[in-house]
């Protein structure tokens, strides 16, 4: 067999258009995603959603690793790249091959970012992602700390999690503390990725509509030259055409 | 051990001190004997003092479930089914290996790393990418290389508990049926095996001998790393180099 070949750095051959957003918690990047998709589905496109940390192979494991606080920087990084790589396998790579456009919400940079801050070396993280394939478009919902923090504890979810505080690696007893040192680390890794990778960058302070209308803006341009596939659902014009005689 | 040695970078965050332990993996195509081997060390390095450690394949509390479950549902795609492997490895290295070597221990490991980028490269994986994944792991002091020949391995295997999927490698389809696709399996991983016994500088024993002849040269093997073990554990420890204070004189009335 021939080795396959490491695909990170270059654009994929496939039909689809891959886009993902990336961004700390509480940036608005989910909200933002969602509109997007609503938007491209209005359009008649086909389009498929994935998230990080999902796939059914590693979602039990990792929940188990969480209660038993055992995981280390290394099986922690480790556990996500596989799910990440079932998720490329069984939910990226089929959609983008029938020439779907595919919406991940983060990508291998929240690897790159977080597993940077626990402590594992940024070229091995890198090295370890190399069979991912390269995004069309990232986006990257900058915003600064605080705003994150107040969106997160008066907003929807009201509560902040054990490992989105970084509470594992002791930063402070506080858990609000601990967010704000565990995300601000976490800023400074995405500044880095933002520049290495040149991810397009939103400013997440904005308005939810203002950044929608920007977004929107950027992907309409992008898919100019793409020829969306036509699937089978809710395409009633054609529906017909099957019980047509010739 | 002494001082610690990685295949990359290894584990960036952690210190693990001085290893005063030794490592010694067992390597070997499934069926060539490496449980029933390590089992007699283990039972010669008790009988002779040292404090030993095991640790096999798959064998984590944090992975063994979901490897299984992997398993049963044959959907693996190559990359997952590597991840799942070094994640496994991981926390055993971690949590298991590196404690028993500060402690002292002798670990006996049932496979190590090369199963994994033997499996990984017979699948077609690219072989930087998975030597990059193993950057964490420790180079072993000693890896022993049970070296059997294909057709004795079938034979084997057959006799003693027949041939499975996995072992088979059915999940590549290289045969149309289980026999035919074991023997092209278990060559390729022979293949890469001998390639990286030269790399790596395995100790290879013959596993074709009658389980005496072959426990008598694993022996002869991890004879000499024990020496090494023995002189660093019973070296008389260097006096601090604290300088005794002298009595304050006594002050002449």
């Amino acid at each position: 067999m021939t080795p396959s070949p490491l695909t990170f750095d270059q654009s994929h051959p496939y039909p689809g258009k891959l886009i993902i957003v990336e961004g700390i918690d509480g940036s608005g990047k989910s909200t933002q995603l969602l509109l997007l998709q609503k938007w491209l589905e209005s359009k008649g496109y086909n389009v498929f959603f994935t998230e990080w940390n999902s796939s059914e192979l590693v979602r039990e494991t990792t929940k188990k690793g969480k209660k038993s606080k055992t995981l280390t920087p290394t099986t922690f990084s480790l556990l996500h790249a596989t799910d990440f790589a079932s998720r490329l396998y069984h939910q990226i790579l089929p959609p983008l091959k029938a020439g779907m456009i595919v919406l991940a919400d983060r990508y291998a940079y929240t690897a790159f970012a977080r597993d940077a801050v626990r402590g594992v070396s940024r070229t091995w993280v890198r090295q370890l992602y190399n069979f991912a394939i390269r995004p069309d478009m990232a986006f990257y919902f900058n915003v600064p700390i605080d705003v994150a923090i107040d969106r997160l504890l008066g907003g929807a979810r009201a509560q902040i999690k054990f490992y989105e505080a970084g509470m594992d690696m002791g930063l402070s007893q506080d858990i609000t503390e601990s967010f704000r040192i565990f995300q601000s680390r976490i800023l400074a890794e995405y500044d880095k990725i933002v520049e290495e990778y040149r991810l397009i960058v939103m400013d997440a302070t904005k308005d939810i509509e203002t950044q929608q209308t920007e977004m929107r803006a950027l992907v309409s341009t992008a898919l100019e030259q793409y020829k969306p596939k036509r699937g089978t659902h809710g395409k009633r014009t054609l529906f017909w055409r099957r019980f047509d005689l010739p | 051990m002494g001082s610690v040695r990685y295949f990359g970078e290894g584990l960036t965050y952690l210190n693990p001190g001085r290893l005063r332990g030794k490592l010694i993996a067992i390597e070997g195509t499934d069926g060539s004997g490496r449980s029933t081997h390590i089992e007699m060390l283990q039972e010669w390095l008790e009988v002779q003092g040292y404090g030993v450690v095991t640790t096999g394949w798959t064998r984590s509390s944090l992975m063994s479930k979901a490897i299984e479950v992997a398993k049963k549902g044959n959907i693996l795609d190559r990359w997952s089914f590597s991840l799942l492997y070094a994640t496994d490895f991981a926390d055993r290295l971690e949590h298991q290996i590196i404690p028993a070597l500060r402690a002292g221990f002798i670990v006996l490991a049932d496979r190590y790393i090369y199963t994994a980028l033997a499996r990984d490269i017979v699948r077609g994986g690219n072989p930087e990418w998975i030597r990059n994944v193993f950057g964490f792991a420790l180079i072993p002091d000693l890896v022993c290389y049970l070296r059997i020949d294909v057709d004795t391995l079938a034979m084997r295997v057959i006799e003693s508990k027949g041939m499975n999927f996995w072992e088979s490698g059915m999940d590549l389809r290289l045969g149309s049926d289980l026999f035919d696709s074991f023997k092209k399996y278990q060559m390729q991983l022979i293949e890469q095996y001998d390639k990286m016994a030269e790399e790596f500088r395995f100790e290879v024993v013959d596993a074709r001998k009658p389980p005496e002849e072959i426990q008598e040269a694993l022996r002869s093997k991890i004879e000499p790393i024990l020496k090494t073990a023995k002189k660093a554990a019973s070296a008389p420890t260097q006096p601090e180099a604290v300088p005794i204070e002298p009595e304050p004189e006594q002050l002449s009335p």
